[in-house]
């Protein structure tokens, strides 16, 4: 590695890597079980999580079923609890929490920074296997005898029921450890392994929204490991700190849930933010708009997270003061969110869109998370709140912003870094087809949900009246469809990998350093020690080839 | 327990030019230290026995830990001589700290006088005729 | 992004000396250039580890002030049965093993291996001889059914901890027969000491001040535990000489662990044993 080369050598990179890359380099199963590389973790943490994702959505397909009849339609009432409660649990610990920053992050990080690996990549394996061993126990309650609590676990049902809510609970204990390791490693790798020439004001904005998710990861999940680790100590000897009968305070565990719970939301959406971020200026072949205010608004929202988490307690107990100083701030939190949004459609202004799958995932982001997030402001005011609150109006919020916003963008940068990470261009055709059936299946489930939140309808019941049925019927419809257009995505990316690796170096013309290196990556990542010195988002240099179906710098062809 | 050596005499903290890393604590020091939270932990048990009353002796016994607190961090955790960073990032989490319980105590002693009616409401029925 | 022309032959120089620096030093990680930037990254990340240490155990200071301030009664009555005595015993105890981590680091810096078993063995033994006080109230406790929430039983033999009696004086003849004589225990509710009668029943929900304190002095004594298997696993490489002025990391790092236990302790002890 250490010898002088000419412009004439390094013109052109050829991509090495369908021959010897960090997936070849090392054969067999130890190799994987004990591997350092943060690609490697990477896929791991991806089969994980897409697996996770797999059953939470089984789970909300069985609820969906469940809810086309009033009444009994294919379990009893006692199982409906079990499965919403599940389907929560599995879907925010295991999949949304972990999702970008583990499955995607892992990987793309160090390649942003021009580093070798993470900054404690033991630590980084042991966060995996963290995540694998609260997967295990959420198991365990799902055969035993699944919780019933609602995955939010509220006193005094959580610390009387008979179910198996000990090793819910635990599960979500160890991968909220998970979480935090992942959150403080990426913390001390963008700030101790950043290339020379790398600024901070020439980060992409996907290390900004990672950044800015470490730190209410590191800040925030302490106080959900200690509030869980309450409970199962209240429910095992009954210690009554939380249990009223014993003397306890409910709100009080409602506090110390909610003072983690929310900054975790935005532990969920802040990355999807940073993949959005960097999707939209390569396929608008146009530098973003405002960076700066991007991403200082990731950090804003980060530090303003901390302070609103009192808007899921309006009507809990909670005084009337804390909740107007709560609902005063959350609707301070929703203009940092507002100016991303501004400068991601600025950047699209005048630009030449291509709409490639990653590129149709973004604008469906841009349309669901605002329709998420601005029905957000009907709940954080107290006045609509009280009408709205534990209605389907709240389940249709969070699921447009989680579903329609963090699992959008993750698909989307699936299939953005797909090719980089395997090496394999994955199906344009069943990527975009997936991608409409996920748009329509998302409409159609939730926003029906809207309409029948405002009208009445409970959420977490098992029985309703006869007038939301066709309601009922229309989102589980939507389901099927959401379903079924994530089905044949994963299917088809899957069979990608059966195929020969033959993706360029740079199919979209990206400029930040991931492009740089062959696709997949050789294990040691770069050849020389990048060294920065323009930002992340100009694409003058790189032009299109036909014959290697990517993107090359024009300032590297020979004879330039 | 051991001479010092020319590696003090460095001093600064980052690479000396030998390689060696940061810089190590005097014994002098160590022990200096040491002492004074040995003294002001037997001052804290001292104040606590002269009947100051609940406010005061809470005051009092917070602010000797903050002393104690601060010698600890400062000279045992280095902090005094190590990047800036490290110290707004642990003073930090105070402030997330302070929030959570200022907060919490804000809500609670507001919903308080409700609860207690309640529980009074609730035993003037129970020991009723 | 990147600049591949004459520039990044710098870069070869930044790798040429890192392969240098790899070369020399065993410890150093392949991920890293230099051992300096080894030593800060682990630093910086040890103290993120140590905020978030202070966060988990914020829920449980959250708990004892609005459960204190709202409720003080409970926590008067309640710290009467905790032995000042001990519990100054176990705060110099931690002082003196923060003293022997910090003389460890030192002793890693300057390759003094002896001294810096020495020193983490002194510190291994502070640590178990707080664990084996820290049973010992705890078996008090037991014995005086002084446990949290439903299993909270006092029985009379609270009217028999010596740290009651040196607080409010011995308790009037035939109170601690069985049954108790009705003239003692008249005699009993008539004295009033430090604002409260002497048989000082039980407020409502005095359980809870129980529950606070085993939560967090239990929290805090698996944190020893956690310390004690990390400075066995730290002798282990010291017992093999690993440590010099290039790399002592591992030491700093379980010392910089070490004093936050400590800095908990030195809260907990007047806020649980020290209430007016």
């Amino acid at each position: 590695m250490a010898s002088t080369t000419t412009t004439a050598d390094v013109a052109v990179p050829a991509n090495k890597g369908a021959d010897d890359n960090y997936l070849t380099h090392d054969k067999g199963i130890a190799s994987w079980l004990l591997t350092l590389d943060h690609k490697r973790i990477s896929v791991m943490y991806f089969i994980c999580v897409i697996s996770a994702f797999a059953l939470g959505g089984t789970f909300a397909l069985l609820i969906r079923t469940e809810l086309l009849t009033p009444g009994r339609t294919i379990v009893d009432a006692d199982t409906y609890n079990q499965l919403f409660t599940l389907h929560g649990a599995v879907m925010v610990f295991l999949v949304i929490i972990p999702g970008i920053p583990a499955a995607i992050g892992n990987f793309v990080l160090p390649l942003h920074l021009g580093a070798k690996d993470v900054a404690f990549p033991k630590l980084n394996l042991m966060s995996w296997y963290m995540w694998v061993a609260g997967a295990c126990f959420m198991l365990t309650s799902l055969i035993v005898s699944a919780a019933d609590t609602g995955w939010t676990f509220y006193t005094p049902y959580s610390t009387t029921t008979l179910t198996a809510v000990i090793p819910a609970l635990t599960g979500a204990f160890i991968l909220g450890f998970s979480s935090i390791f992942t959150g403080l490693n990426f913390i001390v790798t963008i700030h101790k392994m950043r290339a020379p020439g790398l600024t901070w004001f020439r980060l992409p904005l996907f290390v900004w929204g990672l950044y800015s998710t470490a730190i209410m990861q590191v800040l925030a999940t302490p106080v959900l490991g200690i509030t869980l680790l309450m409970l199962i100590v209240e429910r095992a000897f009954g210690i009554g700190i939380f249990d009223p009968a014993l003397g306890g305070d409910p709100v009080l565990f409602q506090h110390f849930f909610w003072f983690y719970s929310h900054p975790a939301v935005y532990i969920m959406i802040v990355p999807a933010f940073g993949v959005i971020s960097e999707i939209i200026p390569v396929f608008s072949r146009k530098r973003l708009f405002g960076y700066s205010f991007i991403a200082l608004s990731s950090v804003a929202i980060a530090i303003l997270s901390f302070l609103v988490w009192g808007h899921h307690m309006f009507v809990s107990g909670q005084s009337v003061l804390a909740g107007s100083i709560f609902s005063a701030i959350t609707f301070l939190i929703a203009i940092p969110t507002a100016i991303k949004v501004l400068n991601w459609i600025s950047t699209m202004y005048k630009g030449a869109i291509h709409l490639d799958t990653p590129m149709l995932y973004a604008l469906m982001f841009l349309w669901v998370f605002t329709i998420g997030g601005v029905t957000g402001l009907f709940l954080s005011t107290m006045a609509t709140d009280v009408h709205l609150t534990d209605t389907y109006f709240v389940v249709a919020h969070f699921h447009y912003v989680m579903m329609g916003g963090a699992i959008t963008a993750f698909f989307g940068g699936v299939h953005y870094w797909w090719p980089k990470i395997f090496g394999r261009m994955y199906n344009e055709k069943t990527g975009q087809l997936g991608s409409v059936l996920v748009f329509i299946g998302l409409n159609l489930t939730f926003f029906p949900q809207f309409i029948m939140g405002s009208r009445g309808m409970p959420r977490r019941y098992y029985n309703y009246i006869p007038e939301f049925q066709p309601f009922h019927v229309a989102s589980s419809i939507g389901a099927y469809i959401l379903g079924f257009g994530f089905l044949i995505t994963t299917v088809s990316l899957i069979k990608t990998l059966f195929k020969k690796a033959d993706a360029p170096m740079n199919p979209w013309g990206s400029n930040t350093l991931e492009w740089t290196i062959s696709s997949p990556p050789p294990y040691y990542n770069f050849d020389k020690v990048p060294h920065v010195t323009e930002g992340p988002y100009e694409y003058e240099d790189w032009e299109y080839n036909e014959k290697i179906g990517g993107y090359e710098r024009k300032s590297l062809k020979a004879g330039t | 327990m051991a001479q010092e050596t020319k590696q003090d005499a460095h001093g600064a903290h980052g690479a000396a030019h030998d390689g060696a890393i940061g810089h190590a604590l005097s014994p002098a020091l160590l022990i200096g230290i040491w002492l004074g939270l040995m003294v002001f932990t037997g001052l804290t048990v001292f104040m606590s026995q002269q009947g100051l009353g609940p406010q005061a002796s809470f005051i009092v016994a917070m602010v000797i830990a903050t002393i104690k607190a601060g010698l600890v961090m400062s000279v045992f955790m280095h902090l005094w001589w190590d990047k800036r960073m490290n110290l707004f990032v642990f003073l930090g989490s105070f402030l997330f700290v302070m929030l959570f319980i200022g907060m919490l105590l804000t809500d609670k002693s507001e919903y308080k006088p409700d609860i207690d009616r309640k529980t009074a409401d609730d035993l003037a029925k129970s020991t009723a005729p | 992004m990147t600049d591949t022309t004459a520039d990044s032959v710098t870069g070869h120089g930044h790798g040429d000396h890192g392969d240098a620096a790899h070369a020399h030093n065993p410890f150093l990680a392949h991920h890293f250039d230099t051992p300096l930037q080894q030593f800060e990254a682990g630093k910086f990340g040890i103290w993120l580890f140590l905020v978030t240490e202070i966060l988990f155990f914020s829920g449980l200071f959250c708990a004892y002030t609005v459960y204190r301030t709202l409720d003080p009664d409970v926590f008067e009555w309640g710290h009467y049965f905790l032995d000042t005595k001990l519990g100054a015993l176990n705060t110099s105890v931690l002082i003196f093993s923060s003293l022997t981590a910090a003389w460890a680091v030192r002793n890693a810096q300057l390759s003094q291996h002896r001294a810096l078993c020495v020193n983490i063995v002194l510190t291994l033994l502070c640590a178990a001889t707080f664990m084996c006080v820290k049973y010992e109230e705890y078996s008090h406790k037991f014995h005086a059914g002084l446990l949290p929430g439903k299993h909270f039983q006092p029985n009379e033999d609270v009217w028999e901890q010596p740290a009651y009696w040196k607080k409010n004086g011995p308790p009037p003849d035939g109170l601690l027969d069985d049954p108790p004589k009705k003239e003692a225990i008249e005699k009993a509710d008539k004295i009033i000491t430090r604002g409260h009668p002497y048989r000082f029943q039980p407020p409502p929900n005095a359980a809870r001040f129980f529950g606070i304190y085993f939560c967090m002095t239990g929290l805090h004594g698996i944190h020893v535990l956690a310390g004690m298997i990390i400075w066995i696993w730290m002798l282990t490489k010291a017992a093999r000489k690993q440590f010099g002025p290039t790399y002592y990391g591992p030491v700093d790092y379980a010392a910089l662990y070490w004093h936050l236990v400590d800095l908990i302790w030195i809260y907990l002890f007047p806020l649980l044993y020290l209430i007016d």
